[in-house]
């Protein structure tokens, strides 16, 4: 019975935890390090140099801010509701943490290879408001208010147009599995004939991650900092952490659904899929820092507009094209 | 398989105790998050019983889109809850009518599985079993190829109800400016701009 009940339970038990350690700790240290990439790139194209005191390079310069947030008192308004306001921090970073199960590193590293991953993702990626919705109520302030309700509706309406991107490219992948969508670009990644949609697709994420251009929710010019202005600590170190979390995991989304995840492109397999996916989800990443050093913000009835008016109605048609295309020359995948 | 059946009284506790919770809390956005709590343990029987398109067609649908919107709208509302809370119990009765109803609905259903065996057959005919089709294949084959004409029906009618509350709620109000961005782009510089040549001394 002893031994049967380790076999059984304790023994996967162990694996699994294992395994979770080992995507969760190096996630850690790569979002730590985007937070770094992003000063630095912001500098360079601002002609100037970042951070570069704490360390060689300033390479210990997260390390360092972490420390300091850890450090600090955390603040709960007396009007505050105490557990949303506490819950709402946590639930955005699991959120932003549990994504990654499904999400296949190399052909056949994944925690959990479930038949619907691609919809797994969107629904966890869907529930992301819900954190910001809460914090924004509970802390008992409009600007934080104010914040949270332009995240929700802004949130809500780029989900649209990604449903649709996703379904385009599940069209022509014939699969809701993860690893099979990757591995349906092995002749062709599907960037080249759905160029239009990886577009939107970018953008959307841009939006959907509340990102520079579309940062509305916590537009300091105008909201002070948005939805986590009551924050403070390590509080607002989870939403600080959850948004680049969900930064890169936008970008793990777009080079798995259109840059063929851990593929080798021109047939370079000495480098293995790990590496290339690391790449491509930089490549992404550095598109994230390239649009917030360039553009300026939008104005909100803009941002509706162009989620609304044009990214849907052209995804809903390119939609309708693809399978047009695929049903009239015969190429559907079975 | 302990764990699934741990699984599923772990589910369906939660899911009951955040029921009781959403029309017991004082607080009506707490009962909306814990509406939330219900769907969510909701997809994860939906998951136990191998329903897995299903569950996270729930959580996309009914968690990331209607529950938002539903807390939207609690959230604006100016409304003094605990004072219309106090009449409640007069609707008593008839809440208590809809429960029994739906109830017996509910006994007739699944009684009429089990007393006729041909009536079950009938009902699971149209799904495959789980081992030939995956459950999101069955569920496409049912919807877009043999009830495509019902589904169709469905969305038709959610499309009439759609216009008729958008035709109900759209009122034009005076002096609201709106930008026009074809407009914008297509402006002439010779529509807007005009040179002309000052003489000192004169005006324009």
């Amino acid at each position: 019975m002893d031994k049967e009940f380790w076999a059984d339970y304790a023994l996967p038990l162990v694996i699994m935890v294992a395994e979770i350690i080992a995507i969760v700790l190096p996630l850690m240290i790569a979002m730590a390090y985007l937070t770094y990439a992003e000063r630095k790139v912001l500098a360079a194209m601002q002609l100037r140099k970042g951070p570069n005191v704490v360390g060689p390079f300033g390479l210990l310069q997260p390390l360092a801010d972490g420390l300091k947030l850890l450090m600090k008192e955390t603040v709960i308004p007396s009007g505050a509701n105490r557990i949303v306001f506490i819950a709402a921090p946590i639930l955005t970073f699991v959120l932003a943490l549990v994504a990654w199960a499904v999400i296949p590193f190399d052909s056949g590293v994944v925690l959990s290879n479930i038949n619907v991953g691609i919809l797994y993702l969107f629904a966890i990626s869907s529930l992301g408001v819900y954190g910001i919705i809460m914090a924004g109520w509970a802390s008992n302030s409009k600007y934080a208010f104010l914040g949270a309700m332009r995240s929700a509706a802004q949130m809500v309406s780029y989900e649209v147009s990604i449903g649709f991107v996703i379904v385009t490219v599940l069209l022509c992948a014939g699969s809701l599995n993860v690893s099979d969508i990757v591995l349906a670009q092995r002749h062709i990644w599907f960037v080249v004939p759905l160029l239009p949609m990886a577009v939107i697709f970018f953008i959307s994420g841009l939006a959907e991650t509340n990102r520079s251009p579309f940062d509305l929710p916590e537009g300091e010019s105008e909201l002070v900092g948005g939805y986590f202005v009551e924050y403070s600590s390590m509080a607002f170190a989870l939403f600080f952490l959850g948004e680049y979390m969900n930064m890169i995991l936008v970008s793990a989304m777009t080079s798995i659904l259109f840059l063929g995840g851990w593929l080798a492109p021109f047939g370079l397999t000495f480098i293995p899929g790990p590496i290339w996916f690391f790449l491509k989800i930089a490549v992404v990443l550095f598109g994230f820092l390239w649009v917030r050093a360039t553009f300026p913000r939008f104005r909100y009835d803009q941002l509706m507009r162009l989620g609304w008016k044009v990214f849907l109605p052209f995804s809903l048609f390119w939609l309708v094209l693809t399978a047009g295309v695929l049903t009239g020359m015969g190429w559907l995948p079975s | 398989m302990i764990i699934s059946t741990i699984c599923f009284y772990l589910f369906s506790l939660v899911a009951v105790a955040s029921g009781v919770m959403v029309i017991s809390a004082r607080n009506p956005v707490h009962s909306v998050l814990f509406l939330i709590l219900a769907f969510f343990n909701a997809a994860g029987l939906f998951v136990l019983l191998g329903a897995e398109f299903l569950a996270m067609i729930l959580v996309v649908v009914y968690v990331g889109a209607v529950a938002v919107l539903f807390l939207f709208v609690v959230m604006m509302l100016d409304i003094n809850f605990v004072e219309l809370r106090h009449g409640a119990l007069q609707y008593l009765p008839i809440g208590a009518l809809v429960g029994c109803v739906l109830l017996a609905e509910l006994v007739l259903v699944a009684g009429f599985w089990v007393a006729g065996p041909t009536l079950s057959a009938a009902a699971t005919a149209p799904t495959p079993a789980l081992a030939q089709l995956s459950n999101t294949q069955a569920i496409g084959a049912l919807i877009y190829t043999r009830y495509f004409y019902a589904f169709q029906a469905a969305g038709v009618v959610l499309l009439i109800a759609m216009i008729g509350a958008i035709v109900l709620t759209l009122r034009s109000r005076e002096g609201v400016r709106r930008q026009r961005s074809s407009q914008q782009i297509n402006r002439l510089r010779s529509d807007t701009v005009e040179v002309v040549r000052v003489k000192i001394g004169e005006g324009v």
